[in-house]
């Protein structure tokens, strides 16, 4: 049994909510550049730049990229061979949340009660912990501010199977329409296909975190990432939702099996600053 | 460019058009949901709003916290149809201008029409670029919302796209008129 002090888990939670909300991710950013590529509006072009000059400025003077910091989504992949000593995994993930917003300088945006108090908690705490068991004696942390726009418009449905990939389709890009300017665009969708109601959101979610210049391996689920890409860029949204072609980056497709008598589907949007970054312990 | 300074008067309005790219400065107001809903209860309390709205321009927006030595942290606009609700009542007030991002309801649409008002947009996803834009910073009121107390914020060019003009007319629908009709 290897042994990790829960003290290594605060360090690089604490890095890792820094490092993902002031630096772009690098593919998304390429995607960004190659973007103007295809972008014919002056207005879409005039945000896509900004886009790009926000990103530099964010990482040169170490200022977070959007004001809306998220909340912090963590997935931690435990190796079952490990073992996590002096103290409790939840408040060490939730004490790195709390030190990053506070020396990093980021918005809190966490309230407590959500119906009817609405207080702000004051730290950015607690984040949306997820735990998975992997085989192995390390351990993956994976960070994901999270800011509520893009949340907003994301969608959880309960399609059937008859529905099958034109159900899928359609689903997705009437999302997209409906999402209009509101969640930032030029977004990443991220979809989740299958499992059961709760957990195809965090599939969706989970889709985010792959490189959104890589396809799925499943030439079926790859063909429908480009062909619903070209479609939602057909949409006329744009950058900003002022119009244009680049009204996403991508479409990212993950899947899991499923009952027979279900095909649960999700859609979650990522904003043109979608941020994560991870680390081995 | 088209340079407009705040406070706002209907001439300095009438004369832009939904679509036109233009420079705001001078001071602005941040408001967030919170503090929408405290200026209608104060409305219905027949209380004085905190701040006088006359000509004024809200920006609706919740920044990062300033390291020391700066200004302001990160800054950009929030989804603006969440204020919709509050909008009509405010710009009866006096209100003449808002900044956010995305498209607005009929009714808060049909109320900058009336009051001759003015809906910019700015890009969301650029906030450390517009931070760039605030020359000064200081929390007027609702200091305990934290970053959804009201800020008074000194602009310099703040770049936006007018998104709704004061003859009603919606740039994001425009647009997609546009594309429909080719």
């Amino acid at each position: 049994m290897k042994e990790i002090h829960v003290r290594e888990l605060t360090k690089v939670v604490e890095e890792l909510c820094i490092e993902s909300n002031y630096n772009l991710r690098p593919d998304v950013l390429l995607a960004l550049k190659k973007s103007l590529e295809i972008e014919e509006s002056d207005i879409g072009r005039t945000v896509i730049q900004q886009i790009i000059r926000n990103a530099v400025i964010a990482r040169s003077e170490k200022l977070p990229i959007c004001q809306d910091c998220g909340i912090v989504n963590v997935l931690l992949e435990i190796g079952q061979d490990v073992s996590f000593v002096g103290g409790l995994i939840e408040e060490a993930i939730n004490e790195g949340v709390k030190r990053s917003y506070k020396s990093g300088f980021l918005r809190k945006s966490v309230v407590d009660d959500p119906c009817f108090d609405r207080k702000n908690t004051g730290d950015n705490t607690p984040a949306a912990i997820s735990l998975r068991l992997v085989p192995g004696d390390s351990v993956k942390v994976v960070v994901m501010p999270k800011g509520g726009g893009s949340e907003n418009v994301s969608v959880v449905r309960m399609l059937l199977p008859g529905d099958g990939p034109k159900g899928i389709k359609s689903t997705v890009l009437e999302v997209a329409k409906n999402a209009k300017a509101n969640p930032c665009p030029p977004v990443v969708i991220g979809v989740g296909i299958g499992g059961t109601f709760d957990s195809v959101g965090f599939l969706a979610k989970k889709a985010l975190l792959r490189n959104i210049n890589e396809r799925n391996e499943d030439e079926r689920y790859s063909n429908l990432e480009v062909s619903l890409l070209e479609e939602i860029n057909n949409l006329g949204i744009g950058p900003g939702g002022l119009g244009g072609k680049v009204t996403a980056l991508a479409v990212n497709i993950e899947t899991y099996p499923c009952h027979m008598a279900c095909l649960p589907i999700a859609v979650n949007f990522g904003c043109c600053a979608l941020r994560s970054a991870e680390k081995v312990l | 460019m088209i340079r407009i300074n705040t406070p706002l008067d209907d001439e300095m309005i009438c004369d832009i058009y939904a679509g036109d790219e233009v420079l705001v400065s001078g001071v602005v107001y941040t408001a967030r949901d919170k503090a929408h809903r405290r200026f209608i209860e104060a409305l219905k309390r027949g209380d004085e709003l905190p701040i006088d709205i006359r000509g004024q321009v809200l920006f609706y927006a919740g920044p990062a916290p300033a390291k020391p030595g700066e200004v302001i942290g990160s800054i950009g606009p929030t989804t603006s149809s969440r204020m919709d609700p509050f909008t009509p009542e405010l710009l009866s007030r006096g209100l003449k201008g808002m900044i956010g991002k995305g498209p607005r309801s009929e009714s808060a649409k049909r109320a900058i029409k009336e009051n001759k008002a003015i809906y910019l947009v700015a890009t969301g996803g650029a906030a450390a670029l517009l931070s760039k834009c605030v020359k000064r910073a200081r929390v007027v009121a609702y200091e305990d919302l934290g970053p959804e107390a009201v800020y008074e914020l000194e602009l310099k060019d703040f770049p936006v796209v007018v998104g709704v003009d004061c003859r009603g007319k919606d740039f994001y629908v425009e647009f997609s008129n546009r594309k429909s009709k080719k």
